[in-house]
């Protein structure tokens, strides 16, 4: 395995492990709420049609010339990592509240509990608002998640290693969810998207612009230059921000 | 035609995300690249130059205008 499918599958790992956290807290709370047969539906409806993406759009963009492929690719990594990025920034430079999983859960529990009057099930005995916020919620936190492994994917021809790096990430995940039957509070989010905005930017960087049809110097090994070069900005950025210090309090927002 | 709509929005939305400065600068910078490419220059280092003004651009904006 080459050192790029090697940090190609570390940022997918990372990426999804990331998301998971996210939709994981709504599934917890909704579990908790309006029990659990209704948040394992939904989340097993979530990820099958989060599979149906992957295994639809993985083979079709390996058809495409790569060229236009990697240009394509790159584009939307690109605006996918500048995205991450600056979220992981703002955050960092103190503009933007960090993420924090106790008040996502709280907010998710409260609104699951004031659903409760109206609560419907169907025939199965799934409740029905139950069912459709956990499968909403895996499905829109991992969407990005299941393009970038088709982008990756595709672009080196390894969506399968791809998709296996962000089925192991939702594994652990669930495994310490389950574990702790708590939001995992602990997890370093914020890094985590801090470094991979700063590998889809670079990655997307570098097939965008080689697909522009621009030749690296040093060829592949020029992407290690690249996933350098993306964090001394954002470093910086970041460092910038926390001199200036941040946002005045009160327009600080939350996740 | 409304649900189509709301699908058009949606995939906007997750395309261009918090800040359309973003988009519009990735798609900038590699239109710019390949500009440059078919006239011949070799400019590996202009991509990497936009894509860092365009983060600064948008972070600093947003330092200014708190999201």
């Amino acid at each position: 395995m080459s050192a790029t499918e090697a940090g190609l599958l570390v940022a997918v790992f990372a990426a999804c492990a990331v998301e998971a956290v996210e939709a994981a807290t709504i599934v917890l709370a909704i579990g908790t709420v309006r029990g659990w047969r209704a948040a394992w539906a939904g989340t097993g409806a979530g990820l099958a049609v989060l599979a149906v993406v992957v295994a639809a759009l993985g083979p079709a963009l390996t058809a495409v010339p790569l060229g236009a492929l990697r240009l394509v690719v790159g584009g939307l990594l690109l605006t996918f990592g500048l995205q991450w990025l600056r979220k992981a920034i703002l955050r960092a430079g103190g503009v933007k509240a960090l993420s924090d999983e106790d008040v996502r859960f709280a907010r998710e529990r409260g609104a699951a509990l004031a659903h409760d009057e109206g609560a419907e099930s169907n025939a199965r005995g799934v409740d029905a608002y139950g069912f459709v916020v956990a499968f909403k919620g895996v499905v829109l936190e991992g969407l990005e998640v299941a393009f970038i492994v088709v982008t990756f994917g595709a672009n080196d021809g390894h969506v399968a290693a791809a998709a296996g790096a962000a089925v192991l990430a939702v594994l652990v995940v669930a495994g310490a969810v389950a574990l702790a039957r708590a939001p995992l509070r602990r997890v370093p989010e914020n890094t985590l998207k801090f470094a991979v905005g700063v590998m889809l930017t670079a990655f997307g960087t570098f097939w965008g612009a080689e697909g522009a049809g621009i030749a690296w110097p040093g060829g592949e090994a020029a992407l290690a230059g690249v996933v350098a070069w993306v964090a001394l900005v954002a470093v910086g950025l970041a460092a910038l921000l926390r001199r200036r210090g941040g946002a005045p309090r009160a327009a600080r927002v939350a996740a | 035609m409304r649900r189509l709509r709301g699908l058009w929005a949606f995939a906007v939305d997750f395309v261009v995300g918090d800040d359309w400065r973003l988009a519009l600068g990735a798609v900038a910078a590699l239109g710019a690249v390949a500009l440059c490419a078919e006239a011949g220059a070799d400019v590996w280092w202009l991509a990497p130059a936009l894509i860092a003004a365009t983060l600064a651009v948008s972070v600093l904006g947003a330092r200014r205008d708190p999201p």
